[in-house]
């Protein structure tokens, strides 16, 4: 379970995050809607320790991320803008170094990495380096990374950014299968559609606060339509601030 | 305090990198082959060079040699070689220009007849003063010339019954001290520097991999996210690239003794050291600095936004170190207790002694390992309080 508690952060004078709460829970999907610096990322990137709250604090299986960020990192897996891996390495050893870096024992960690290769089918090029990959293939390698050390929680910035319609396809039936297994499922993404075909949870951010939050049907109804398009755009209409 | 991170990160870079072209170039193919064989073939050209200042003869084409016996018979009485040609003034200058011959005397069709009457007989001297190695050989032939027309001259004050003692009132004698021992030290500073900048360039790419490099991929974030504080992964970078520093250390030390061991290094001077344990004291000596030049080059990299800024930095900022080198090239400076607080100039300063066969001063070695040491921890440390920074995303 996540936590986000009243969550501000500025960069220099820019106030990006301004006051953010909300809680996305086990066996549920939780989108992070709104537009493109809604302060989504900024969240996010509290939330998973890289950055630190200017105010207030979040709570990863009520572990704080502020007090005790190894402990939080623990039980969190992170799929990061833009899904980064390293050339030189295959996707099998991408995923070891970080089951490594998690403190898995070497047969623990090679266990697992062909336990995900198989879950994602990344069999046909497991082995072979990463600089050749496509964009799909780069994602799958990341996300069996952020699933290496099997987290409770995990934390994705915009998945879908660059990934064609299959790809979408199946990271959407991957994390369904997470959130059946009982995880925590945060993402952030700008795309309605895709959150709508998701999430079973939404928090709609803008101008670095929280303009909406809830289960999906409820946020559609709350706007009074049945689109969540025309929902968002009510919304960041009536509660969104000056961006 | 766990440290099973800084491993993790040190045995990932370390097989990354071993993949990457760009890193295994610059770490184990210029620094250590090229420089060695750049000095080599630099000192072999040196000495062959200064060996034909000196004693071989020089070869002069003289067009229309017939207009001047004499002349010719003395200068190829005094180590000059004679061509006889026929060229007017432009095959002349197209011959020296295309280098077919090097040093061509014309000697025109009055010459004799001007030397009878007391005039002065003019000759040309044509070379091309571009090219250095030639300049010696004109000027030889130059003072033969003149020192010829001087015995005229006294025949001539001889026959009038003057002393040709009282018209050469002042006489310059020359001694060049341009020995080969001093020539060598050039060499050994430019050995020495080369030694320490490839070793540098080393772990270059190492560096910049670290902050830059995944922050450009994309990867740092993730990385940052991992349960491992995050001094420990800086740490295993450092690591990492101060192994790379390492092997190019090794190599390029190994490659200069082999390299040395072809080229005739006693015919300047030097008692060439440069044997097994000689080259195992160099490294030695340069070991401490590895920590030093991996933490320097992090530090930097982790200020630049993307790699080809951070290229850019470092390819400028990886010189600054060996400033001093310059100045102790320049400046003559020979080994005392101070230069050895120096990170860089002790090394080179300790080296340059292990190279001439001299004994090392025990206090001398220790202050040097031990304070290079002691910066290099420090910038290690400055290192992991910058990854620390949330700045470092950028």
């Amino acid at each position: 379970m996540l936590e986000a508690r009243d969550l501000y952060k500025s960069f220099g004078k820019i106030a990006a995050v301004r006051g953010v709460s909300f809680t996305a829970r086990d066996g549920q999907i939780t989108g992070l809607l709104g537009p493109n610096g809604a302060g989504k990322s900024t969240t996010l990137r509290m939330l998973y320790t890289v950055l630190k709250a200017d105010a207030g604090d979040a709570f990863i299986d009520g572990k704080s991320v502020t007090l005790d960020p190894l402990a939080a990192r623990r039980a969190i897996g992170v799929l990061s803008h833009g899904a980064g891996v390293y050339n030189n390495l295959t996707a099998r050893e991408n995923i070891a170094y970080f089951g490594e870096l998690h403190g898995l024992s070497r047969e623990d960690r090679e266990a697992r990495a062909g336990e995900l290769i198989e879950m994602l089918e990344m069999q046909p090029f497991a082995d072979r380096l990463a600089k050749g990959y496509s964009q799909g293939q780069k994602l799958k390698t990341a996300l069996a990374r952020a699933l290496v050390h099997r987290p409770r929680n995990l934390l994705l910035d915009e998945p879908t950014n660059g990934l064609d319609v299959m790809a979408v396809r199946n990271l959407r039936k991957l994390l369904g299968q997470l959130r059946d297994a009982g995880h925590c499922v945060l993402f952030s993404s700008h795309v309605m559609h895709e959150v709508e075909q998701l999430c079973d949870e939404v928090v709609m951010v803008n101008g670095g606060q929280v303009v909406a939050a809830g289960p999906l049907a409820e946020i559609r109804a709350r706007a009074g339509n049945a689109q969540l398009e025309d929902a968002f755009v009510s919304l960041m209409d009536g509660g969104g601030a000056d961006s | 305090m766990k440290l099973r991170g800084i491993w993790a990160v040190f045995r990932k870079e370390f097989r990354e990198n071993m993949r990457d072209r760009r890193t295994l170039l610059s770490a184990l193919v210029f620094g250590p082959v090229i420089s060695p064989i750049l000095v080599a073939v630099l000192v072999q050209f040196g000495i062959s060079h200064a060996e034909t200042q000196s004693d071989e003869n020089i070869q002069v084409a003289v067009t229309h040699a017939e207009n001047a016996p004499n002349l010719v018979d003395y200068l190829s009485a005094r180590g000059v070689d004679i061509v006889k040609v026929n060229f007017d003034e432009a095959a002349a200058r197209h011959a020296v220009a295309t280098q077919t011959h090097k040093i061509i005397l014309e000697i025109p069709g009055d010459f004799g007849e001007r030397l009878q009457h007391g005039e002065p007989a003019p000759v040309i001297l044509y070379s091309d003063s571009s090219r250095g190695f030639e300049r010696r050989g004109v000027g030889r032939v130059r003072a033969l010339v003149s020192t010829y027309g001087i015995e005229i001259a006294q025949l001539r004050f001889l026959a009038r019954g003057i002393d040709p003692i009282s018209v050469l009132p002042i006489s310059v004698q020359e001694i060049d001290v341009s020995t080969p021992t001093g020539r060598s030290v050039l060499v050994l500073n430019m050995m020495t520097y080369l030694v320490l900048l490839s070793m540098l360039f080393g772990g270059l790419y190492l560096a910049i991999d670290a902050t830059a490099g995944e922050r450009e991929r994309g990867s740092l974030e993730v990385l940052l996210t991992s349960p491992v504080p995050r001094e420990h992964l800086i740490y295993g970078k450092i690591g990492a690239a101060a192994s790379y520093m390492l092997i190019s250390l090794l190599l390029t030390v190994a490659m200069f003794a082999v390299a040395m061991s072809f080229v005739g290094l006693e015919q300047l001077g030097i008692t060439a050291n440069l044997g097994p344990a000689a080259a195992m004291k160099m490294v030695a000596c340069c070991a401490p600095l590895i920590l030093f030049g991996s933490a320097y080059l992090t530090i930097i990299s982790a200020f630049a936004k993307t790699y080809r800024e951070a290229q850019t930095y470092l390819q400028l900022v990886i010189t600054i170190p060996t400033m001093p080198l310059i100045f102790a090239g320049m400046l003559g400076l020979q080994p005392k207790l101070a230069w050895m607080f120096v990170p860089f100039l002790s090394q080179h300063l300790l080296m340059t002694t292990v190279v001439r066969a001299e004994p090392i001063e025990t206090l001398h070695m220790v202050v040097s390992v031990a304070s290079t040491l002691v910066y290099g921890a420090l910038l290690t440390y400055i290192a992991g309080r910058l990854y620390r920074r949330e700045a470092l995303l950028g």
